[in-house]
């Protein structure tokens, strides 16, 4: 594989009941190419949990998904009220998520810290009413 | 332990994947808080919940886990159903609650994670 593979999907912010679907086919996509099992389990966690916020914060966005030869890069683009306190969002437990949100199982301000957790990198570029852009890596060849 | 016997313990009712009786649970989760689940990562585990909304299988789906139980006679939708036929997961209900039925599988040998 000496060219890269690319996956693009659109997030609809407006269903919470469907979302998730973007990391579904994009489990199926890094399965069909043969990956090792634990790395399409963290890429699916990851994304996941990225799709999911995307949804609750920012009413949707974009995701773009890349296979290299020696890894997997995840791009999730929304243009959400963005995050104020990139610090205090990473904390464990720190979350603004709606009530209406933790009654559906999350908002347990666990989705950053598993994103980070699951992939090798992690960057997040944001700022109030601009946005989010996080992009995940994980290696294929640890 | 197999999914049989987990549905014995618990005097639990299959749903859904009747075909994966057979199969071996390792481990087990209770939480009605998915993002703690996603942070949880075992092979083949179960997961206890008393949520009930399609991102419950979802999360399943993405842990490569290969059954849920409800609590407290919870029961899931069709769309529920579907999504967990598609995946490959067994879905049970059972009248225990969460900690009686964490505790029934814990004390007969299924453990949680080892942190």
């Amino acid at each position: 594989m000496s060219e890269s593979i690319k996956f693009h999907f659109d997030v609809d912010g407006g269903n919470f009941v469907s979302a998730g679907q973007a990391s579904v086919q994009v489990k199926k996509n890094l399965r069909q190419l043969g990956l090792p099992p634990e790395v399409i389990r963290q890429l699916s966690i990851a994304m996941y949990e990225g799709e999911i916020n995307m949804v609750i914060h920012a009413n949707g966005g974009e995701a773009d998904v890349t296979v290299y030869e020696d890894r997997v890069v995840i791009t999730l683009t929304d243009h959400g009220p963005g995050i104020a306190d990139i610090n205090l969002a990473m904390q464990e437990g720190y979350s603004t998520a709606t009530e209406n949100v933790r009654a559906l199982g999350f908002g347990a301000g666990m989705g950053l810290p598993n994103m980070k957790r699951y992939t090798d990198e992690m960057t997040i570029d944001s700022a109030p009413g601009e946005g989010t852009v996080i992009t995940m890596c994980v290696y294929l060849n640890k | 332990m197999k999914i049989r016997t987990l549905k014995e313990l618990l005097d639990a009712e299959i749903v859904c994947g009747e075909e994966h009786l057979d199969c071996d649970v390792h481990s087990a989760c209770g939480s009605d808080m998915m993002s703690d689940v996603l942070a949880f990562v075992k092979n083949q585990a179960v997961l206890l919940t008393g949520l009930v909304n399609s991102q419950v299988i979802r999360t399943a789906e993405m842990m490569d886990m290969v059954c849920v139980v409800f609590v407290r006679s919870k029961r899931p939708t069709a769309e529920m159903m579907e999504i967990a036929s598609d995946s490959g997961i067994a879905l049970l209900t059972t009248e225990k609650r969460m900690f009686e039925a964490c505790g029934i599988l814990y004390s007969n040998g299924l453990n949680g994670e080892k942190l």
